[in-house]
């Protein structure tokens, strides 16, 4: 997900990155990340990669921000699956988490 | 491609939901996702999120899920059948290029039966199943994630943003640097060269099948490990 700031709000840091702001820090899932900013409406999208261990690339001459992935361990850190949520062929969202309770083969193709 | 396994293994407790790793969108996927009568959920990831969140690298990959949320085999490659181009015949005015290419796509490794037989087996038996892996082996089995592995993303996303903006030689750069910082990526190659399919070659400097070569084509699907 891509930010158009490098300090954004509680609201747009979750969208971007998937981690909500709470008391004990960043949080997804059954993580919590120590992170404290001094101002919630503008947190600085440094400091949050630091404290995820995601690398941050800045777009200069659009003023765009994307995260890229924790480093140094493997792609998945547990085996709990992430909760991957995409729209679908006619934009509706759609979580992985809502077949909690069913099997699931998740599969990725290509039109090319 | 997968509406038939899944009008057969529903009834058994499997959902299935498809992905599709598409940069250039919905509109790209959909006469696909039509012409299979897709009853399942089928979703489109313009950023290729599956890559970076479950380390996929090439199409088609499967990943298991149990009822609990917990992964059971991380991305593999994942046939529901056996393709059409491993039976492709050479036309006998074939170019030495055209002759290489369907040799190439000929050879490539595919065990559909094999991973079919394992789902079958897992929606049958589930944590008992033999196919089924603890939590331990499938964070082993996945990609691993070095910083150059976990900046592409970051590269890939803006590259499509840019794209989809129509601002193509900046989305350029990025997809670039995605492919040099993940360069074993075959979904950040392959969606980037469809965005410019008619001179990609000229643009990235490389084909398909120079890419295959230099790798190993016996690298393109890894082979199953499962027991047999």
């Amino acid at each position: 997900m891509i930010a158009r700031s490098p300090v954004v709000s509680a609201a747009e840091l979750e969208r971007v990155t998937g981690w909500h702001l709470t008391a004990e820090g960043l949080c997804r899932e059954d993580r919590c990340i120590p992170f404290s900013p001094t101002d919630e409406d503008a947190i600085d999208l440094v400091a949050v990669a630091n404290a995820l261990g995601r690398p941050l690339v800045r777009d200069e001459r659009h003023g765009l921000f994307a995260f890229g992935a924790e480093h140094g361990g493997h792609a998945l850190a547990s085996a709990a699956a992430p909760d991957l949520v995409l729209p679908d062929v006619d934009g509706r969202r759609f979580s992985l988490a809502s077949l909690r309770g069913r099997k699931v083969l998740l599969v990725a193709w290509a039109s090319w | 491609m997968w509406q038939e396994l899944y009008a057969e293994l529903r009834p058994r407790g499997l959902q299935i939901v498809t992905v599709a790793l598409d940069a250039a969108g919905a509109e790209t996927a959909r006469p696909w996702i039509e012409k299979a009568g897709a009853t399942h959920p089928s979703l489109v990831d313009r950023a290729h999120l599956m890559d970076s969140l479950f380390g996929v690298t090439n199409v088609p990959s499967g990943v298991w899920i149990d009822e609990a949320g917990t992964i059971v085999r991380p991305p593999e490659p994942a046939h529901p059948r056996r393709p059409a181009y491993k039976d492709r015949a050479i036309p006998e005015d074939a170019t030495p290029e055209l002759r290489e290419r369907i040799e190439t796509v000929r050879a490539l490794h595919v065990e559909a039966e094999r991973y079919v037989g394992a789902l079958r087996d897992w929606v049958a038996n589930g944590a008992s199943s033999r196919f089924a892996l603890t939590r331990d082996e499938v964070v082993r089995r996945s990609r691993p994630r070095p910083i150059g592995e976990a900046t592409a993303p970051a590269h890939f996303a803006l590259g499509q943003e840019l794209h989809a903006r129509g601002l193509r030689d900046d989305a350029i750069a990025h997809f670039k640097e995605a492919h040099r910082l993940d360069p074993t990526n075959w979904t950040y190659r392959r969606d980037a060269w469809s965005l410019v399919a008619a001179e990609h070659e000229k643009i990235y400097d490389t084909s398909w099948l120079e890419e295959v070569k230099r790798e190993g084509v016996e690298r393109y699907y890894p082979p199953l490990d499962m027991p047999e």
